[in-house]
């Protein structure tokens, strides 16, 4: 009789997706006035999600036939995603209802994506990091088209998955080489055959493939170019979403790849990735300056910020990993603050996208302008916000790995950046209004906004605890 | 306690600075006097705890900065040194601020200057308390900084921020000799606690350090640079220009930052380093001939002036050359004395002054005053007793410390504290004579104002005169008094391990035995100098006409202050100002804008625009940059091998 797996570490996914099935039914049930009910409930099943991440995470433990892995590094990951998509959840209910594209399946999609997302973050198998993946991206792809009578949403929706499929294609070709090459495709296998054997040339070819397709989810230079359109085509709560969670579970996906299989490989896949770097931060930089629409802006901002994040895994080191995975948690609380005011920008009940339609807002909104400049000030890396240390740490582990020229280049490019994101603050506060934006902003909108903006302007004061706990997690990816 | 009469300030001047608004300017004037009156009669506390009852200590408040070897924590020394300047600067300043509630009762921002005056106090009593370099100069700096608000406190005269900025970069130069200084102390001794480094200083005496490229005497080159710091906040000559700018401040700031308490504090930090100058003979021959030639010189610029405040301005810098030399002989005790008295008496002299322009609607130049004694008799009658003080005459304070000044100079027997000693007895004679001059053209002869100031001279409100009262009281007896603590039989006990003085040097004990024509001598030339101030400005008025004619050119170099104002500006001032004209016209604006923002901006706005052509919109383009992108990375790694 074959025995049965130990399912408890894969507790939250399971949870997840039965959660999802079960919320599809009432929405079905129920109709699309269920929507924010449905909504809700799922921020609950993600909040329960989280608590079960949580309750099940601890020291590191493999199970499904070495398929999925539960550690620290997951478990905060995990909790990252699992706050950045209910984050998003919450603001984009109003918007979704305001914009009449209220229906249950949103929530729901949200919640499968999140899933696949966490399986990534789990994945100890090239096989079963394929399979997360694909069920975070199907579920986006839907997502970005859902607003099926505008062409622009349908539009982004569609390129979104034809660039993806070519991406996940590259991802499979790819594993097929490493699998050809290595003998296997399980972590565990694939970092002790490397550790013992010398390097093909085959195997590398492999790795870039792989690497490639990874790096199509981050929006990593030159696997970015769908990024700006989709951001831009698709519904801004959609944006806000995609900017956030898929990130993160795509980041930590690559870092446990680099790290554990092919940690041996370090030299080999530093320079794929500091050519990402590179790229992604001087095209983040330069491209952005240009913009007119902010959902545009805040695409290139976030190819920047990955590239920032990716200097920290360029260092290969405990340091660096720990790097990241701090960058990404203030990412997601400057990123989803900075959306919550961008879902607000509404001129007479009208969605409005361009920088310019924020002018004069800190006359007609100060306390949403006040936030919007900490936000921006804090992406552009000015102390004492929380976006200057997470600079700061990933530039550091830099450093100490010798990577001069890449530091170099990060400090240049994000004071080309500063320029854009001060050209907000300059608008908001410097230019009159042509007409003002509506007054009336969602109650989540305002408290997401206010507690996001505090922890920006106020996290220099008890950094411990993220500290620690990104620590913690990097450590847990290095025991092994 | 003690935390609290130096805090006490701070926080008068937080509220008053801060809440001003809401408060009032009566609510200001409240917070900072009571806050002041509380501190000054805490330090009296203090002063009979610590000095006369033989208490001194250290209170430690928390570490500052730990790095390295350097260790520099807050905490306040008191010991006698601190004692004797805590009461001297809470009582000149609590004298002040009542003072300045009538003074500047017509003034549109009132909690504005009364928060500058408690915040210059509070940094008073942070210098005088430092219990390391460190600690100092931040008291040396924030002083600094309250001079500059103060004198630049009606900001809207250009002559008055001109003044204020003089006084900020003359000052610069000599607090980068103290930095300097600190440094020296640092690299000699790894430690600038003040306890620390005394004791290690007899170990050190010997030490040679490089400098510049020489090697020198370690110690002396230290004294030296931390004496720089003194001559720029004392205003010792080469240094001094900054001081007579300085009386465009309202009256009381000049008579507490210029007279009575900042400037002295370049003689404190003297006393107070005295076990380190004891072991810098060369350093402290240096101080002596300063200190002389600034007594000297200031004394014959001063009575060539017309400005009632700048007469006693540069009077106070003479005063303070006094200081100097009598600390350069190691008369630190008298040094201290003099001190003391002189902050009551020049207060007092600054505050009458004050009156005598209040009563004369805001009138300063001499030449337009007079014949107004019998109108403002009680500021008459201040005016006198703070001369008397000045010019040395007996029961009044000056004459004791400054008698005892001269006497340890002259029993110094070396060439310089001779020199000193000559030049102190023709400036005791000129400061007599400048004193009366003074007192002469403001109050007495025919009105030299106009009918309509003339109808409102007054004699100043209970709030001016008070202050007044109780520094005349300072004026007579405060050396009578303490002259057997600071410079008598008491002086060892009083003093205790706060000044350290070699044996070999005790010129303070020579100076009880020298011959009885030395303690005459002062005294001979003060009176003889208002005997001949009397004969020019009262019964022969035509006199000094006559001679400013006679030595036009002698008169025509004193009255420009030694030239020394265009000295500087011919050598410092106008090469700067073309050299950075020509840094901004060619450097900055031509190479550095045009290639640096101007350029780099421009080259950016050219690579936005080319990178945001890269898209183009269309799937495929999209597609082949993900595959050019593959190829490149797996050409790279190919062709690496």
């Amino acid at each position: 009789m074959a025995q049965v797996p130990n399912l408890i570490p894969a507790l939250p996914e399971i949870f997840l997706a039965v959660a999802a099935m079960a919320l599809l039914m009432l929405g079905v049930f129920r109709g699309d006035g269920s929507t924010r009910l449905v909504s809700w409930l799922s921020v609950a099943a993600l909040v329960v999600a989280g608590g079960l991440v949580l309750a099940v995470g601890g020291p590191r433990e493999v199970t499904l036939s070495g398929l999925f892995v539960m550690d620290r590094f997951g478990v905060f990951m995990k909790l990252l995603v699992l706050l950045g998509s209910a984050l998003t959840l919450i603001l984009s209910m109003t918007y979704v209802e305001r914009e009449q594209m209220s229906r249950v399946e949103y929530p729901v999609l949200i919640v499968l994506s999140t899933t696949g997302m966490l399986m990534m973050v789990s994945a100890n198998d090239l096989i079963s990091l394929y399979v997360g993946l694909e069920t975070q991206s199907l579920a986006a792809y839907v997502i970005a088209a859902f607003r099926r009578d505008s062409a622009r949403s349908s539009e982004a929706g569609l390129k979104y998955f034809v660039l993806g499929a070519l991406s996940s294609g590259m991802l499979l070709y790819g594993s097929s080489l490493v699998y050809g090459f290595a003998g296997s495709t399980g972590f565990d296998r694939l970092a002790a055959v490397l550790a013992a054997g010398s390097v093909s040339t085959g195997l590398l070819v492999g790795l870039v493939f792989v690497a490639a397709g990874v790096a199509f989810k981050l929006s990593a230079v030159p696997f970015h170019m769908w990024t700006p359109d989709v951001y831009e085509g698709s519904p801004t709560s959609v944006t806000a979403f995609f900017a956030v969670a898929p990130k993160v579970a795509a980041v930590a996906l690559f870092v446990r790849l680099l790290i554990e299989p092919f940690g041996s490989l370090v030299e080999q896949w530093r320079q794929i990735v500091w050519f990402m770097s590179v790229g992604s931060m001087l095209l983040g930089s330069f491209a952005a300056i240009g913009q007119s629409n902010i959902k545009r802006l805040m695409a290139y901002s976030s190819i920047g910020h990955v590239g920032y994040a990716l200097v920290g895994l360029a260092a290969g080191s405990e340091l660096g990993v720990r790097g990241v995975m701090f960058y990404l948690a203030i990412y997601i609380f400057m990123n989803i603050g900075a959306f919550a005011v961008i879902l607000c920008m509404r001129q007479n009940g009208r969605a409005v996208e361009g920088i310019q339609d924020l002018s004069g807002l800190s006359k007609s909104h100060p306390m949403l302008a006040l936030a919007m400049a900490i936000f921006m000030f804090s992406m552009a890396g000015i102390p004492p916000n929380a976006g200057f240390f997470a600079k700061l740490f990933v530039f550091q582990a830099a450093i100490e790995a010798q990577l001069y020229v890449l530091a170099v280049i990060g400090v240049l490019s994000s004071v080309v950046g500063a320029y854009y994101y001060l050209r907000i603050v300059k608008v908001m506060y410097f230019d009159d209004a042509v007409e003002p934006l509506d007054r009336a902003i969602p109650a989540e909108s305002r408290v997401l906004v206010a507690a996001t903006a505090l922890f920006t302007l106020l996290f220099f004061f008890v950094p411990a605890p993220l500290l620690e706990g990104a620590a913690n997690a990097a450590s847990s990816l290095f025991a092994g | 306690m003690e935390v609290l009469a130096i805090f006490l300030p701070l926080l008068g001047a937080f509220i008053a600075g801060f809440f001003g608004r809401w408060i009032g300017d009566r609510g200001a004037q409240i917070v900072t006097c009571a806050g002041l009156i509380v501190s000054a009669m805490i330090s009296i506390w203090l002063f009979n705890d610590i000095a006369l009852g033989g208490n001194p200590r250290t209170v430690e408040l928390f570490t500052w900065m730990d790095s390295g070897a350097l260790e520099v924590s807050w905490s306040l020394r008191l010991d006698s040194l601190t004692a004797v300047m805590l009461i001297v600067v809470t009582v000149v300043s609590s004298c002040v601020h009542v003072y300045s509630v009538g003074y500047m009762s017509h003034d549109h921002s009132i909690p504005r200057f009364m928060a500058y005056l408690s915040l210059f106090t509070f940094f008073m009593l942070m210098l005088v308390t430092a219990d390391n370099l460190l600690q100092m100069f931040f008291g040396w700096e924030g002083v600094g900084l309250a001079s500059y608000l103060l004198i630049n406190f009606w900001y809207e005269k250009p002559s008055a921020n001109a003044a204020a900025m003089k006084a900020f970069i003359v000052n610069r130069v000599g607090d980068f000799g103290f930095a300097l200084g600190i440094m020296a102390t640092f690299a000699i001794f790894g430690t600038i606690q003040f306890d620390a480094i005394f004791g290690a200083v007899p170990q050190a005496a010997n030490q040679d350090m490089n400098f510049l490229g020489f090697q020198a005497h370690a110690l002396t080159v230290t004294c030296l640079l931390l004496f720089m710091g003194a001559m720029g906040k004392s205003a010792q000559l080469g240094l001094h220009t900054w001081l007579p700018d300085a009386m465009e401040g309202p009256t009381p700031v000049s008579a507490l930052i210029h007279a009575a308490t900042m400037v002295t504090a370049g003689v404190f930090m003297v006393c107070r380093l005295s076990p380190m100058f004891e072991y810098a003979p060369a350093a402290l021959a240096v101080v002596t001939i300063v200190g002389a030639l600034t007594a000297f010189v200031a004394a014959t610029i001063g009575f060539t002036q017309f400005d009632i405040k700048r007469v006693i301005a540069y009077s106070t810098m003479s005063q303070l050359g006094y200081m100097f030399f009598a600390a350069g002989v190691s008369a630190y005790g008298a040094a201290m004395f003099h001190l003391m008295t002189h902050a009551f008496f020049k207060a007092l002299l600054f505050l009458g002054a004050g009156s005598v322009i209040h009563a004369m609607s805001d009138e300063q130049d001499m030449r337009r005053m007079g014949g107004i004694w019998k109108m403002i008799p009680f500021t008459y009658a201040m005016m006198w007793v703070g001369s008397l003080a000045l010019a040395g005459i007996p029961v009044f304070a000056g004459y004791y410390s400054k008698d005892m000044i001269l006497e340890a100079a002259y029993a110094d027997h070396s060439a310089v504290g001779t020199l000193a000693f000559w030049l102190g007895i023709a400036a005791a004679f000129l400061t007599a004579f400048y004193s009366w001059r003074l007192i002469i053209m403001a109050f007495h002869g025919k009105p030299r104002a106009d009918e309509k100031t003339m109808a409102h001279v007054h004699e100043s409100p209970l709030v001016m005169t008070l202050p007044l009262l109780v520094l005349a009281i300072g004026a007579v007896f405060s050396g009578m008094v303490a002259y057997g603590w600071f410079v008598g039989e008491g002086r060892a006990e009083f003093w205790g391990r706060a000044i350290l003085v070699l044996h070999e040097n005790d010129t303070v004990e020579a100076a009880h035995h020298v011959p009885g024509w030395v303690p005459l001598a002062p005294l001979v030339v003060a009176l003889a100098g208002i005997a001949t101030a009397y004969v020019f400005y009262m019964f022969r008025p035509d006199l000094p006409g006559a001679l400013a004619q006679r030595f036009a050119g002698l008169h025509r170099f004193l009255y420009n202050k030694w030239y020394f104002d265009e000295l500087y500006d011919r050598i410092f001032v106008r090469p700067a100002k073309a050299l950075g004209f020509g840094l901004w016209q060619a450097g900055d604006r031509a190479v550095i804008d045009g290639v640096g923002p101007d350029g780099v901006a421009a080259a950016t706005r050219g690579m936005a625009a080319r990178a945001a052509r890269l898209q183009s919109g269309y799937v495929y383009h999209y597609a082949f940059a993900m595959v050019v992108g593959v190829v490149v990375l797996v050409g790279w790694f190919y062709l690496r091998g």
